[in-house]
């Protein structure tokens, strides 16, 4: 476990050090979430009938998903990427460690650094310049922070599981062209969830994506209430299991049989 | 011509991976589809916005996407000219007897990526099918030019994000801003936005003007002369001449780095 928490600690370490790429990303985002009100505010204008959710409450999920965009499995570590195509993977498999929970860590290093970066500033930027509402309540936002915790562990699975993809595809360029888009459409963030028509709902509400963004929304929001929010964490723990489990079982068919490419 | 054997060594050099070709170019079409999805996702729940209806949205976000393909297609060395100046690679580029703004722009072409424009046309297509415009009218010219200004337009908003990099390697980043942005903004109608940011985007950076006002003439939402309309998208291409001066007077502050 010490390992794993040390190699944890070294990536966040090295993440850390890119400052002024944080500072551009910040910008970009407060764009994008400024684009975005006004784009939701232009399209509710011209509504008198009640929706899903209601205008504060579509703009307050933009500015959480500008705050936690990072959060998403958009990119995978390029040093991983590289290990499978060169083979220097195999260096990887004599050390003492279980190469999924390697993966795992790192991925999880990877999406924690840019996101404690960059939510914190966007987040108060929003809340005191462009309508970001408060969580519902104490209780809500508490919940919210929880359910954001088990997002990263969710995100990092489905990130591993892509780079895993790679012993079988090696390049891996069309899986990693489409899952930022994917990922951005499916978890909530171009468009809430609760906007979709009601006939993909069925579809949308099982989809493991959901887990990273629109649940902690709903939450923050207040559109789950507090006595079912056990049930929606309950979800992502759900897909996490999964995911992990498929990805460990993944990882052995994949280790077992495959051929190290050149020497 | 020199530029078309450069070019078409470029696309011939793709062709030898079809099959990766083929995957990479199904994945672009379907990743950037995701976007005209989300705009149906709103219009299917508000129908009428500030009067503009799917099918009008659906001719600006078609023309939007057929230039931004054109240019990502065949600007990619603009794209990646930081990279050139950090290794050093653009001394060479200096040393052979061609313009190097065209060297640049053939050094890399990616025709896969045109599968973003293709996704374009496709847009534009099923939305024109809801008009009654005949196909030679002023309608069609007043389309045809306003695409030709937007890949013009976005063409020129990459070699000014190559042109910055001959003064500063730091934060190119926030380049995606007028990129990326400038797309996730072209694609709805100007009139959505606030007059601030409206303002900036006509006469700063003249997106409006490319894509926007001609279409938004012909729909006969902005009262504008519709010769007017049919020369504003020539502002992409002023603007893409502006883009290339400002490189070369940024190629002229070059200084190797040497290794």
């Amino acid at each position: 476990m010490n390992g794993y928490l040390a190699i944890l600690k070294i990536r966040m370490k090295a993440l850390f050090q890119y400052r002024a790429a944080a500072l551009a990303a910040i910008m970009n985002q407060l764009f994008w979430g400024i684009l975005m009100t006004m784009i939701f505010r232009a399209f509710f204008s011209s509504t008198s009938t009640s929706h899903p959710i209601s205008l504060s409450q579509s703009i307050t999920f933009i500015w959480l998903s500008q705050a936690l965009l990072q959060l998403l499995p958009w990119t995978i570590d390029k040093e991983l990427e590289s290990q499978v195509k060169n083979g220097n993977v195999a260096y990887e498999l004599i050390r003492p460690l279980n190469l999924y929970t390697l993966w795992f860590v790192r991925s999880l290093a990877m999406r924690l650094v840019p996101t404690i970066t960059r939510c914190l500033p966007i987040f108060l930027i929003a809340e005191w310049f462009f309508e970001l509402q408060p969580p519902i309540s104490w209780n809500a936002g508490a919940l919210f922070c929880l359910s954001v915790i088990f997002a990263f562990f969710l995100s990092s699975a489905i990130t591993t599981l892509v780079i895993i993809s790679l012993f079988w595809t090696i390049s891996g360029e069309g899986i990693q062209r489409l899952l930022p888009h994917f990922s951005l459409l499916l978890s909530g963030m171009t468009i809430p969830l609760p906007l979709f028509p009601q006939w993909m709902q069925p579809f949308l509400n099982i989809q493991p994506f959901r887990g990273i963004m629109d649940i902690p929304c709903r939450i923050y929001t207040g559109i789950i209430p507090e006595a079912d929010v056990w049930i929606y964490i309950g979800f992502q723990l759900t897909w996490i299991v999964g995911l992990v489990l498929f990805g460990q079982w993944l990882m052995k068919r994949a280790t077992r049989r495959f051929v190290i490419q050149g020497g | 011509m020199l530029f078309w054997k450069l070019i078409s060594v470029s696309i011939r050099s793709q062709m030898q991976y079809s099959a990766s070709f083929i995957t990479l170019c199904l994945a672009h079409f379907l990743s950037t589809s995701v976007y005209i999805l989300a705009i149906g996702v709103l219009f299917d729940r508000f129908h009428i916005v500030k009067g503009w209806t799917f099918y009008e949205v659906g001719l600006i976000y078609g023309i939007v996407h057929i230039g931004f393909g054109l240019a990502e297609s065949f600007a990619c060395g603009f794209e990646r000219f930081s990279q050139m100046l950090i290794q050093g690679d653009f001394d060479r580029v200096l040393l052979q007897p061609i313009n190097p703004l065209i060297q640049i722009a053939v050094h890399d072409i990616q025709l896969m990526r045109l599968s973003r424009s293709v996704q374009g046309g496709v847009v534009l297509a099923v939305s024109l099918s809801h008009f009654s415009f005949t196909l030679f009218s002023i309608h069609s010219l007043v389309i045809i030019l306003s695409i030709i200004g937007t890949a013009s337009f976005f063409y020129g908003l990459l070699v000014i994000q190559a042109a910055i990099s001959f003064w500063t390697l730091e934060s190119l980043e926030i380049m995606n801003i007028t990129t990326y942005g400038g797309l996730q903004t072209g694609q709805y109608p100007m009139s959505f936005y606030d007059r601030p940011f409206r303002l900036i985007f006509t006469f700063l950076i003249p997106l409006a003007c490319v894509a926007y006002y001609p279409i938004a003439t012909l729909l006969h939402h902005e009262s504008i002369p519709l010769w007017a309309a049919a020369i504003a998208p020539l502002s992409g291409i002023i603007f893409l001449f502006l883009a290339c001066q400002l490189w070369h007077l940024g190629s002229r502050h070059y200084h190797s780095t040497g290794s």
